[in-house]
């Protein structure tokens, strides 16, 4: 089963929920986000294409 | 002296046995590009089991013809120590495979089991021919049917590749935003600029397209899917390192067609070479299916 680790977002509205969330200023902010969290979780980045980056361990 | 040694006829049986049944654990034991027996101990290993197989088939025709029969019952011990074997490569398989970059996965560690006890009972079979026939009839005829069951055992253990059951084209790696595509089949979901622009610049895609009903019902099996990518990514080289989760070879199905979309992450970005690497992946014994053999297969009146 695949777990969401972390979310990193532009619009801190548009989640909710367990995972810890990370809000970025900008969408360069957000990107930078995602890879330090990919690297430091190892966990898979997958954008849902509404500012929102979600890292999840498959 | 060598007449006086080929009047004994059991010990010439024994001799022969013995010869074409290590031979045929020589030659069935290559290392190729999967490193696997490893060298130097690995090898050694299997060729101290085949030397005690060779022994055992050598030695249990003179014993028939000694008519005792009770010692057909240390074949049975052969085949517990065989099944040893197995549960032994694949115990430390499994724990090998733990540390790499792409997994076997389990059915490749079956498969790869599977054959190391196969090929002690080939072995068998090769010096129990060789010492029969040297025991009927002269040591030449034992030579000569030691070296056709030594054909039979390399055609036995001959397994099919993949060229057999699939077309194997080359295609482009797509990206629509986030979406990665091989061909027309999506792949997956890359969140990050860059993994992104490195998918665009490293990746190659591959089209394996089943010949078959039974084909594609075989590269379905996640096993045989994961034994392609394991055996490409050791062949081309893997471009990933751990923490890097994004960067992972993928293959995936064309639910409509049957067809296997391969996303690969090679050092040396050389489609040809792919193709090559992938027409060679064996086909997993425990992948294969044949609808098309049953009564109520497809192509097949119900």
């Amino acid at each position: 089963m695949a777990t969401i680790k972390a979310i990193a977002v532009l619009n801190g509205k548009k989640v909710d929920g367990g995972a810890p969330i990370f809000i970025a200023e900008n969408e360069d902010e957000l990107q930078q986000l995602a890879f330090d969290l990919e690297k430091i979780l190892d966990a898979n980045a997958h954008d849902l294409k509404n500012g929102t980056i979600i890292l999840v361990e498959h | 002296m060598i007449a006086q040694f080929l009047s004994q006829k059991e010990t010439v049986g024994i001799v022969m046995g013995l010869f074409f049944g290590i031979a045929a654990r020589v030659y069935l034991l290559r290392t190729d590009y999967r490193q696997y027996p490893t060298y130097p101990h690995g090898k050694i290993i299997h060729m101290s089991l085949g030397v005690i197989a060779a022994a055992l088939g050598a030695v249990a025709v003179p014993a028939l013809f000694d008519k005792n029969y009770t010692a057909v019952t240390f074949l049975t011990v052969a085949a517990q120590q065989f099944r040893d074997v197995r549960n032994m490569e694949r115990q430390s398989l499994t724990q090998v495979d733990q540390m790499e970059l792409v997994r076997r996965g389990a059915s490749y560690i079956e498969g790869i089991a599977m054959v190391f006890e196969g090929r002690n009972y080939l072995v068998i079979f090769t010096s129990m021919m060789a010492s029969l026939f040297s025991l009927l009839f002269a040591w030449y005829w034992g030579a000569a049917a030691g070296l056709a069951a030594l054909f039979i055992s390399v055609f036995f253990m001959t397994g099919k590749n993949m060229n057999q059951i699939v077309d194997i084209q080359t295609t482009d790696v797509r990206l629509e935003g986030p979406n990665l595509y091989v061909g027309n089949i999506y792949i997956m979901n890359v969140g990050l600029e860059s993994d992104r622009e490195l998918i665009a610049k490293q990746a190659i895609g591959l089209l394996a397209v089943p010949k078959g009903p039974d084909a594609r019902v075989t590269i379905a099996n996640l096993g045989q899917r994961q034994a392609i990518l394991h055996d490409l990514s050791t062949v081309l080289g893997v471009y990933r390192d751990s923490g890097e989760p994004a960067l992972m070879p993928m293959a995936k199905l064309d639910l409509n067609s049957g067809t296997l979309g391969i996303l690969v992450l090679p050092q040396i970005k050389d489609a040809a070479k792919a193709v090559a690497a992938l027409k060679r992946v064996p086909v997993l014994e425990s992948a294969v299916r044949m609808p098309t053999e049953s009564a109520a297969g497809p192509h097949k009146e119900a």
